[in-house]
């Protein structure tokens, strides 16, 4: 690979929420790369804190929210003298956060096209506004650019287009539009949380061609929250697998895919139902996630796990790097080198053994 | 089963609605199909399809513009007297996509799931009552003192189950679950669905399975039927549908489903269909038999294009 340029960079993420049962400290402690035209997916259940992380990188805490510690840095080159700029967004003020980043260099796609685009304002002009906002674009420019987008996000009769409101698109359109939003102030990084998840699986997998292809044409790079393991195998190049605010295995995708380590990534996989299970019962990992409003000790992931270790009730594993792979981690005590030697299940790994022949055919 | 009759026969069924003098959305049109009792029918189709409409018209959310259901060997399609529509209201049950949406958040659970009982009026004494929800709760998976919560005290998960809980409470012979799981994770959904399996075997129940997840559908039903826009375009076992689907729009949904698996993913580009494009024109098929329960809808020349490749 040639040099990869880094973007966006996290460290030691820390947020918590003040709500009216305590403190709920949702994310401790995320890390997270990434690198100028590549993808990266977020994985794990709802209330793992994927979209709260997401929403750190955009500025857009909710109100009892607040980052306690790390930070998160940005990398850009700026236009006109082309030097370097990295900047913490933590400390960035809400107006600088506005006019320099948020829209401008990361933009983010939501899940519900319907809920995120305003009803009362034709589609043009809701593409038209980010650029007159950002840039002070000239109207006529923006309306060019605005049917250029139309036209980059695959909907024909675009000039027609733009005078339509919402509520006359049907919902793979209506998110086209706000792919097509998220576009028009060339960003650098595109956030996109569970951009398909209230679509149809037909219109599913053209929003996610889309979104790959966009993304090659203007060498974006791009961050996908998702609860679906399928989404995940189509468009990400590495994958973060997230459960109670920490990121517990981080590596490529076939790392992840082919060679999981953490028993709650091996749990996820187990439990994705694929075309060929012909078992009685669908795996599920058993317990639920851990009400983060109580201090964790030791591995949050513990009481679910049934290769726990007893030092995973008391000291939280760090994490451990995988032998021979400098990207693949694992945050596990079955990692470290006194720890018995644990295999994934049997199911599991015959599951995966097909998978990876399948691959190759 | 001793019986071999249909639980559910649905002839011919249509559902228009009038918008205006001129305009009628033409919801469902014209669709057939029977459940035999302690089957799983899984009925798939995009948005907008019709999915949810059947399973309205069937337990009469809507009143059908026409055709037959026969439930239990009794007409359901036109006026209902009493005693037909006591027993629809009992033996035919619904559960919801949205588990916070169908619950009444100002009654406590033990009052939601007792409904029923307490609408028909069937238990002589409170404690009966009770214990039959106690029961009832036990069977879901949740305990007797989640009985004396509010819904607002669950997780979506555990909302969802109740949701099965207060339609299983009366007995039913056919549960319909309109995108039952869809709203949950995935973690959850196989949870759900590994619930509904087990008390299907547990008492013999049928259930019309809603959904537009093809994956979820495969793994629960014993039947498939594909709906695209009010029309049943194919029909057959589970086997039949996955290993020889043979309308082009049955083909594209098999393709669209994303495989956890990166290495084929990444190369697999989706089959699109566009019906406006293709040709195909619903009203005039017939359906015509490919093999064993296997129906599409085609005209004669479609059907043979289509088996030849």
């Amino acid at each position: 690979m040639a040099e990869r340029e880094k973007i966006l960079e996290v460290r030691d993420l820390n947020i918590s929420f003040k709500t009216d049962s305590g403190i709920v400290n949702a994310i401790r402690g995320v890390n997270l790369d990434l690198y100028k035209g590549e993808t990266i997916a977020i994985v794990g259940e709802s209330g793992s804190g994927k979209s709260v992380t997401t929403k750190a990188i955009m500025g857009i805490m909710a109100g009892n929210g607040s980052i306690d510690g790390g930070s998160i840095n940005y990398t850009w080159t700026d236009e006109n003298t082309g030097e370097r700029i990295t900047k913490d967004i933590c400390q960035l003020s809400e107006k600088e956060m506005q006019s320099e980043i948020r829209g401008r260099k990361i933009a983010m796609v939501f899940q519900d096209p319907m809920t995120s685009l305003n009803p009362t304002m034709t589609i043009g002009n809701q593409i038209m506004e980010p650029m007159i906002h950002h840039y002070n674009t000239p109207k006529e420019e923006a309306y060019k650019k605005a049917v250029e987008l139309l036209q980059l996000v695959g909907i024909t009769n675009a000039e027609k287009r733009m005078k339509n409101y919402p509520h006359q698109l049907s919902g793979g359109m209506r998110q086209r539009i706000v792919i097509a939003i998220a576009l028009s102030c060339d960003p650098y990084v595109l956030i996109c949380d569970e951009p398909t998840t209230a679509l149809d699986v037909t219109i599913q997998a053209k929003i996610l061609e889309l979104i790959q292809d966009i993304q090659k044409k203007k060498d974006l790079s791009v961050i996908y929250i998702t609860h679906d393991l399928g989404v995940v195998a189509k468009v990400a190049d590495y994958v973060n697998v997230m459960y109670a605010g920490k990121i517990v295995e981080t590596g490529t995708i076939d790392e992840i895919f082919y060679d999981p380590r953490h028993p709650y990534t091996w749990g996820l996989l187990s439990s994705m139902p694929d075309l060929d299970t012909d078992d009685d019962e669908l795996y599920t990992i058993p317990g639920t996630p851990p009400n983060l409003a109580h201090e964790v000790k030791g591995d949050a992931f513990a009481p679910r796990n049934k290769y726990a270790l007893n030092i995973d009730l008391r000291i939280e594993p760090p994490m451990f790097k995988v032998p021979g792979s400098t990207t693949h981690k694992v945050a596990s005590w079955l990692m470290h080198e006194k720890a018995p030697k644990v295999e994934m299940p049997v199911e599991l790994k015959n599951r995966l053994e097909k998978m990876k022949k399948e691959g190759v055919e | 089963m001793e019986n071999k009759e249909p639980i559910l026969v649905v002839k011919d069924l249509k559902q228009h609605f009038k918008i205006n003098r001129n305009f009628t959305v033409k919801a469902v049109d014209g669709i057939s199909f029977d459940i035999m009792p302690g089957e799983t029918y899984g009925l798939v189709g995009e948005s907008g399809s019709g999915k949810s409409t059947t399973g309205r018209s069937i337990i009469r959310l809507y009143k059908p513009t026409s055709g037959s259901i026969v439930f239990n060997g009794k007409e359901i399609g036109g006026k209902l007297n009493k005693e037909t529509s006591k027993e629809l209201h009992t033996k035919m049950q619904m559960i919801f996509q949205d588990p916070m949406a169908c619950l009444n958040p100002r009654k406590k659970v033990i009052d939601i799931i007792g409904q029923g009982l307490d609408i028909h009026k069937s238990y002589s004494s409170m404690e009966e009552r009770n214990e039959k929800i106690y029961e009832m709760l036990e069977l879901v998976g949740l305990s007797r003192e989640h009985a004396t919560r509010y819904p607002h005290q669950f997780s979506g998960g555990q909302r969802q189950r109740i949701g099965i809980a207060r339609a299983l409470i009366m007995n039913p012979d056919l549960i319909i679950a309109d995108e039952a799981i869809s709203a949950l994770d995935v973690s959850i959904q196989a949870q759900v669905v590994n619930l509904m399996k087990k008390i299907q075997k547990e008492t013999g129940i049928a259930y019309l399975f809603i959904a537009h997840d093809l994956s979820m559908v495969k793994y629960i039903s014993d039947k498939i039927g594909v709906l695209h826009l009010g029309h049943l375009v194919e029909t057959g076992t589970t086997e039949e549908i996955f290993d020889n689907p043979i309308h082009p729009y049955t083909k594209s949904l098999l393709s669209a489903i994303p495989h956890p698996n990166p290495r084929v993913e990444k190369v697999r580009k989706s089959f699109t269909y566009d019906y406006k494009e293709s040709g195909v024109d619903y009203t005039k098929g017939t359906e015509h038999l490919v093999e064993g329960t296997h129906y599409v809808l085609a005209t004669d020349e479609e059907f043979e294009k289509w088996t030849k490749k």
